[in-house]
């Protein structure tokens, strides 16, 4: 039966190209035009660490002096907090972060230094994060205590300035010192940079940048202090720091804490140990205020706000689009199948049920709903292929992956079944007498 | 002519007209939306920097040791002058569309307790406020005892201009010449008041604060080094700018050009807009591809329409009704049902708009939208429905006369 109702279906729309046409092409619109903005969404609101998400948290302790009440705790650390807390060692493990940007180049090649993004951070940064090697690995614990100079650099970088070639134990300069290689990260992605993410609060929606690249190069913290004295930014200070670049004794919030807790005991046990510390410190007067808060990266991504205004925008007018042309398809199929009432007056005077008449105007629709997909699918990669011509740094990772693929076609089949549905029972409903009678 | 029947008919026909009302309605508050959206980031595209823009290009390096830093500005300076159509090089510490560059919260006492706001603190050797064209509307330009020496960040004690719009911020009312700004230790006292300046990275801040700036004479040092602005005729600026990137790494090896904040005023603007340009282009598209939809679906409800009334059409005709009649008969309906979508698609475009206006800094809709979002449904009704009306008015009165 369902074989016939499917022939029956491609009949009756080959026999109104123009209005079948207009159907398929307002599902596919529709469907192409919230597919392209959902898998952006997907792509920038997902977890970038899925199974290991829930169990790193950000720190943030609360240093301002002045006495205005910050509705916030603060975005990001000064140098004193943030070395205290790594110190006191209470997390399973734990990583300070700090970024700058630094003059890199080969000795004993010709070609011109690189600027490029640094990253300062502990040996631990790497298993936490689950970064993945393609040579060596990351620095060892050790490192960290012999400010020892050694790098781990990016895929990209790799590809730079060695072709990609295993550089294990070469050396490379930063500024004026020569580093030794220990490790190279294959191409590493998240989605978005999640460890660099702060400050989303304050950015009026343009989080686009949050999206952007793992840095070049990774050196032991204080080995990258050391090595970039002077060159450091900050977040924001309460005071002009007396030298600038150097920010270690300075009144400047510029460095991250994050760390890694592997269940909910310990989790409660940090927040207790974070307060406590924040606590103290305003009994010694060094802090104002105890505010302090230890989110999980997708509290700290949620209340960052990471997914781009514009991203959001987008998705809202891609659904109200689809609406539109939902009622178009819904407004369409009802005059379709209601100038077919004589059909199916004769069908029902031959014995069809109600309910055959419904399931027939119901395939036709899904036949119609699968070629909107169809072409939605089409328009969707049109769509994702137009954003990546677009001036964002997420550009590059806009793909369509399989489960949004199979989104695609779910979403164009039941759209479009829902659109039929209405005037499917509106056409199960024909008195067949009163057609018959005029025929 | 008489609206009884049409509204009769319409009542026959209950969910098809519920359908085109709910779509219209739904066309006309995106529509109404996307317009304010794309009217606010044209606005926003609009902005005035308060210089000479099209004269203007500049390189920005870095990378280099601070220990040098004189020594760079010297050779840079001097390099840069020499490339055939510069008229002007100036050591700054940024220019708007280039990198940020001084961007402190200032006060308006020494003891740091009233809060004039965040600025960005612009730093020029002499000669830049012309070189920049910056107008100045009241007090004078800084002399040549003017310009201070910096230190970490900024000179110390410093006559500094202000914007209008920052003066009018922190000093309401009143003018702000002699007033004092305090920047932690450092003192600046307003000699002059700039018609505007825009900060560096404009869309940083608030709308409102785009233009709350202060420019500080400076003399080139340590911390005032590696970011040059230059001069050229607009026409001479393309050329010169590509020369002068080409130059640095004969002048300075020892730094690095930072290209991306390194080229013309009018490009780094245009690279400073494209996000928004590219939301403008997609927002537009939007609306054409609705008023499309919307169209299509308009012309074929009506010729469906048309199709089952062919025989009252005839019957009407063969007692008298012109072919006028009849078209008017459907420009009438469609008029009433457009009219209908608009009155639903108002209240959803507001409550859009509230929305927008929570999640998005932008304004509440002002009502000439809707006037013309829905005179265009209304246009664009009597256009999609004209094709299936005149097909109506073209049936023949003997179809009345025909069985079935």
């Amino acid at each position: 039966m369902f074989g016939y109702y499917v022939e029956l279906a491609v009949r009756s729309l080959r026999r109104n190209p123009v209005l079948t046409g207009l159907m398929v092409l307002a599902i596919a619109v529709g469907i192409g035009t919230s597919m392209t903005t959902l898998t952006v969404m997907h792509l920038l609101s997902g977890d970038p660490l899925p199974g290991r998400s829930e169990h790193l948290h950000y720190v943030q302790v609360t240093p301002y002096p002045q006495d205005a009440t910050p509705t916030h705790p603060s975005e990001v650390m000064d140098y004193r907090s943030a070395m205290d807390l790594w110190k006191a060692k209470r997390a399973d493990q734990q990583a300070l972060l700090v970024g700058s940007t630094i003059k890199v180049h080969v000795p004993a090649s010709t070609s011109p230094p690189l600027l490029l993004s640094m990253l300062s951070t502990h040996a631990d940064f790497f298993t936490m994060f689950a970064a993945p090697f393609e040579y060596g690995g990351a620095w060892t614990a050790e490192d960290d205590e012999k400010h020892a100079r050694v790098a781990v650099i990016s895929s990209d970088l790799n590809h730079r300035l060695f072709r990609g070639e295993n550089s294990i134990g070469k050396i490379i300069r930063l500024r004026d010192s020569d580093v030794r290689i220990v490790g190279v990260l294959k191409p590493w992605r998240p989605s978005p940079l999640f460890y660099d993410v702060y400050g989303g609060r304050m950015a009026h929606g343009d989080t686009a940048d949050f999206y952007g690249k793992v840095e070049d190069v990774m050196t032991p913290f204080q080995s990258g202090l050391e090595i970039n004295d002077g060159n450091f930014v900050q977040f924001t200070c309460w005071q002009l720091p007396p030298s600038p670049g150097h920010l270690q004794d300075a009144p400047c919030l510029w460095v991250r804490l994050w760390v890694r807790l592997q269940d909910d005991a310990k989790v409660a046990a940090y927040r207790r140990f974070v307060a406590d510390y924040a606590a103290q410190q305003k009994a010694q007067g060094r802090f104002r205020h105890d505010l302090t808060a230890v989110p999980s990266l997708m509290e700290w991504m949620t209340s960052n706000r990471v997914v781009p205004g514009d991203v959001r925008l987008q998705v809202w007018l891609a659904f109200a689009f689809l609406a539109i042309c939902l009622c178009n398809t819904v407004g369409l199929l009802l005059a379709k199948f209601l100038r077919r009432g004589a059909d199916f007056s004769v069908r029902r005077a031959l014995g069809a049920t109600r309910g055959a008449v419904v399931m027939q105007c119901l395939v036709e629709t899904g036949v119609i709903g699968i070629a909107g997909g169809l072409l939605g699918w089409l328009f969707t990669l049109a769509g994702l292929w137009l954003v990546r011509q677009q001036p964002v740094p997420y550009a590059d990772m806009v793909r369509l992956d399989a489960s949004m693929f199979m989104t695609t076609f779910v979403l164009a089949v039941t759209t479009s079944l829902l659109a039929g549905a209405l005037p499917a029972i509106r056409a199960g409903r024909v008195a067949p007498a009163l057609h018959l009678k005029t025929l | 002519m008489r609206t009884h029947p049409i509204f009769a008919a319409l009542r026959h026909h209950r969910l098809a007209t519920t359908l085109i009302v709910l779509q219209i309605a739904l066309a006309c508050a995106v529509m109404c939306n996307a317009c304010s959206l794309i009217a606010a980031r044209w606005q926003a595209m609009q902005l005035v920097t308060g210089i000479d823009e099209a004269s203007l290009g500049t390189l920005y390096l870095s990378g280099f040791e601070p220990g040098r830093a004189n020594d760079l500005n010297a050779r840079m300076v001097a390099g840069l002058r020499a490339i055939p159509g510069v008229t002007a090089v100036n050591v700054v510490n940024t220019v708007p569309f280039s990198h940020g560059a001084g961007t402190v919260g200032v006060t308006l006492d020494a003891a740091g307790q009233r809060e004039g706001g965040v600025v960005d603190v612009y730093l020029g050797t002499p000669g830049t406020l012309e070189a920049l064209g910056i107008r100045i509307v009241e007090g004078r330009a800084p002399g040549a005892e003017d310009y201070r020496p910096v230190g970490d960040f900024f000179p110390s004690q410093a006559n500094v201009l202000i914007t209008r719009a920052a003066a009018d911020h922190m000093w309401p009312g009143v003018s702000p010449l002699g007033k004092e700004i305090f920047v932690d230790k450092n003192h600046f006292r307003v000699i002059g008041v700039m018609e505007h300046l825009s900060i560096a990275r404009p869309g940083s801040m608030g709308p409102e604060e785009t233009d709350w700036s202060v420019f500080a004479p400076s003399l080139a040092g340590p911390t005032l080094a590696g970011t040059y602005v230059i001069r050229a005729k607009p026409g001479d600026l393309p050329a010169v700018m590509h020369k002068a990137r080409e130059a640095v790494t004969a002048l300075a090896p020892d730094a690095v050009l930072i290209r991306e904040n390194s080229d013309s005023l009018p490009a780094l603007r245009a690279a400073h807009f494209a996000n928004d340009r590219a939301m403008m282009s997609l927002l537009v598209g939007i609306i054409v591809t609705l008023l499309l939809v919307t169209a299509l679906g308009i012309v074929g409800l009506a010729s469906f329409w048309v199709q089952r009334r062919r025989k009252q059409i005839g019957i009407r005709r063969a007692i008298g009704a012109s072919r006028r009649d009849i078209v008017q008969y459907f420009q009438l309906e469609n008029f009433f049902i457009v009219s209908m979508g608009i009155g639903a698609g108002v209240l959803l475009a507001y409550a859009a708009s509230l929305t927008l206006m929570h999640f998005y800094e932008v304004p509440l809709l002002p009502p000439w939208y809707l006037a013309v979002g829905g005179a265009t449904l209304w246009i664009l009704g009597q256009l999609a429905v004209l094709g299936p009306a005149l097909r109506a008015a073209a049936v023949p009165p003997v179809v009345a006369t025909r069985a079935g």
